[in-house]
């Protein structure tokens, strides 16, 4: 590996380090919208009055990239109704009222996994996506040519700032994670796996350390806290030294990447046959009373989560789905965690906060603390201008929106956000010349 | 419950840089070189900065009343710009030519261009040669201090072929502008401005470097004649505090180097020569136009990026 890449120093705020996560109590409802994924929406299977049990399937996976849902609670299916996602689009979503009993469908067994299409039915079948925020569906990563992957890469990076969710599935639940990669490597052929920790990560480092010791294909890096090292084509480059070029996939070095939390469900899934039901979060930020990590069935309202830990302080400015860096905000406290949801964070307007925009003092910190190297304030300038050519030069496409620009800019410029629009700007340019 | 959440783009949290808070350490990093300057040229100094600073706050503030412009002398660039442009001149200076030549800085170099983080050249740096150019023999009005010190510029007095001691460079008891002579108080305000990563070590060393190292060999590998060099007239000033003005030069390690050593090569040049004694003010503004230029032939690769 030659130089590091380039990031920001973030405030941690990692308040609920070490400690245990507590399940949130039955809530009364649940609503589980079809898209919880990247690719198409699920189908429900379920119809209005259905009575299902936790792990009862709800939804079949669409015939492309897609994920099946299960049934987090055990109740009745009170509605199906249109849900709004925070892109703006619409998807139906299975509501269920909950009989408080969160019983376990009796049926669901072990998968049988004795070939490499048999682990790969059954990660499909388990309903787990990237559950470190992209939600992009697991099989599809594994699903490859036999020797095509040559290094496995487990990301227990955690960069952004106040989530611990993940640290705590490796001190927690390294069995489940082993398991996870004692079958993925036997059945794909997989000789050499890196965990990947950021070092003000002791336990979990420790922990990790321990999984390894087991294995020796299993190494253990421990990487600089910068953010953002859990960014995908980072966290490669600095466990690999391979560099996934723009425009291209992690497969296309040998590489795949799955988040620690997604190995352990997996993990279990494989060992009991139990789906993706339920998600670990770190619910934290200044409105919140009692910062923790919960465990919380999907499709839980975020109101329900945050009054298990004590409710809210004063009014928050903003909540956020995931960390503050790229996390999404939600539009009310009604909003269910998603499958791909770590962290529930209630910023206060202290925290939230964000300087008044000036003008460009072209200080040069976004382009000399991006990742990639890219130039925000020249891409701004050729996005004012609607400039398709020379943004296309400048490689916007490279941004993964991280947000380090926007993060160090002294004129608090809309930077990344900017990098989004041209990169949409670009796409739309691009299918209009037809090329 | 709430419901009146505000919905935004991430990133949620910043960094709590601001253009201001970096005016604010470039200003105090300048602190020990006024006061030095005060020291050595007496208080008259004080009031050239005081006028300085004052009329470019003005300026700036009636151009933006006059074009109902968002008002933007709270960013401290205007003030710095003042101090900046006062420490660049003798103390002697008359008040009328402190006034016009902060009016030249902030109104046509600055403002006309559309104000901060769009001029093409250093605006203090402008004024300087502006006020050189109109004003001729300013740069040589320095005060006499404690009549130790004869009025010449240590640049005037090697260019005569005589020497002038190292200890009166790194003090600053020689001739030349408030803010320039004192080399010790210059690299304080450097070491912060590292510290509080304002700037990066690339420019100032590099022109300092590129200048000593040109010299050496004129001087036939007379260490103490290069150093000599390195250490008088308007060099420390300007490499640390002039030439890395953000909006004026290159904004990656690539580019501050290529701008580091260009300055460094042309200031030597007008030094041996060329007709004036001093060549930094033309040498950073030079400089400052090929910036643009610099800025596209040294941008990053970008990571994963075709070769």
């Amino acid at each position: 590996m030659s130089f590091a890449l380039h990031g920001v120093k973030v405030p941690h705020r990692k308040h609920t380090q070490g400690k245990p996560a507590t399940r949130i109590d039955a809530p009364q409802k649940v609503t589980l919208p079809m898209s919880m994924h990247i690719g198409a929406p699920a189908k429900p299977a379920v119809s209005v009055g259905d009575i299902v049990k936790m792990g009862t399937k709800i939804a079949e996976s669409a015939s492309s990239l897609s994920s099946p849902i299960y049934s987090s609670v055990s109740g009745k299916v009170s509605k199906i109704a249109d849900f709004m996602l925070s892109n703006g689009t619409k998807v139906p979503a299975v509501i269920i009222e909950s009989d408080g009993e969160m019983s376990l469908d009796e049926s669901l067994s072990a998968p049988i996994v004795d070939s490499k299409e048999s682990l790969i039915a059954a990660l499909k079948e388990s309903g787990v996506v990237g559950l470190g925020g992209a939600g992009f569906p697991t099989y599809a990563k594994l699903d490859v040519e036999a020797d095509r992957i040559q290094e496995l890469i487990i990301n227990g990076a955690e960069c952004e700032p106040y989530i611990t969710s993940d640290t705590l599935t490796m001190t927690e639940r390294s069995e489940d994670m082993a398991y996870a990669i004692s079958i993925i490597k036997k059945y794909l052929g997989i000789k050499k796996v890196i965990i990947g920790v950021e070092s003000n990560k002791k336990t979990a480092i420790a922990s990790m350390r321990t999984l390894s010791a087991t294995d020796s294909d299993i190494e253990v890096k421990v990487l600089p806290s910068i953010y953002p090292q859990g960014g995908e084509k980072v966290l490669i480059y600095h466990t690999t030294g391979k560099a996934v070029p723009v425009g291209k996939l992690p497969i296309d070095v040998g590489c795949v990447v799955i988040n620690c939390t997604t190995l352990a469900v997996i993990g279990e899934y494989l060992k009991t046959g139990k789906p993706l039901v339920e998600k670990c979060i770190t619910v934290d930020g200044g409105a919140v009373n009692e910062p923790q990590n919960v465990i919380v069935p999907i499709g839980t309202p975020i109101s329900d989560v945050i009054d298990f830990c004590g409710g809210l302080k004063t009014d928050p400015a903003k909540v956020v789905y995931g960390g503050p860096m790229m996390g999404i905000t939600v539009p009310d406290m009604s909003a269910p965690v998603l499958k791909n949801t770590n962290a529930v964070l209630a910023l206060t307007h202290k925290e939230a906060k964000l300087p008044k925009t000036t003008a460009c003092i072209r200080c040069g910190s976004c382009t000399n603390v991006c990742p990639f190297g890219l130039a925000p304030a020249a891409i701004a300038a050729a996005y004012k201008n609607k400039n398709a050519e020379r943004l296309d030069e400048l490689t916007v496409n490279a941004c993964m929106e991280c947000g380090c620009c926007s993060f160090v800019c002294p004129a608090n410029r809309p930077l990344v956000q900017t990098n989004k629009l041209s990169k949409a700007f670009l796409k739309e340019e691009k299918t209009k010349g037809g090329r | 419950m709430n419901n009146n959440l505000k919905l935004s783009v991430s990133p949620h949290i910043h960094s709590g840089r601001s253009t201001s808070k970096i005016m604010r350490d470039v200003i105090i990093a300048l602190l020990p070189t006024t006061v030095a300057g005060t020291l050595i040229f007496g208080l008259r100094s004080l009031l050239v900065i005081a006028v300085c600073v004052l009329s470019c706050v003005c300026f700036e503030a009636l151009f933006n009343i006059a074009l109902k412009k968002e008002q933007t002398v709270g960013d401290l660039s205007a003030a710095l710009t003042g101090l900046l442009l006062a420490l660049n001149l003798p103390a002697i200076i008359p008040i009328w030519q402190c006034v016009l030549g902060s009016a030249f800085a902030i109104i046509i170099v600055k403002c006309l261009f559309g104000g901060i983080g769009f001029n093409v050249v250093n605006p203090a740096i402008t004024a300087r040669v502006f006020m050189l150019v109109a004003f001729g023999s300013m740069a040589k009005q320095a005060f006499p201090i404690a009549d130790a010190v004869s009025s010449a510029t240590p640049l005037e007095i090697m260019a005569n072929g005589n020497t002038v001691g190292l200890k009166d460079l790194l003090l600053g008891t020689t001739g030349g502008a408030i803010g320039e002579t004192c080399a010790i108080a210059l690299l304080i305000g450097f070491v912060y401005l590292l510290i509080r990563r304002v700037i990066t070590w690339h420019i100032p060393v590099l022109y300092v470097a590129s200048v000593y190292i040109l010299s050496l060999f004129v001087e036939g590998f007379d260490f103490t004649k290069a150093l000599a060099m390195i250490l008088s007239g308007g060099l420390l000033l300007g490499a640390v505090f002039m030439a890395t003005d953000y909006v004026t030069s290159p904004s990656t390690a690539k580019g501050k180097i290529i701008f580091g050593i260009g300055v460094g090569v042309i200031t030597f040049l007008i030094r041996y020569y060329g007709v004036y004694p001093e060549g930094v003010s033309f040498a950073i503004l030079f400089m400052n136009i090929l910036t643009p230029y610099i800025d596209k032939m040294s941008a990053h690769k970008v990571f994963g990026g075709q070769k």
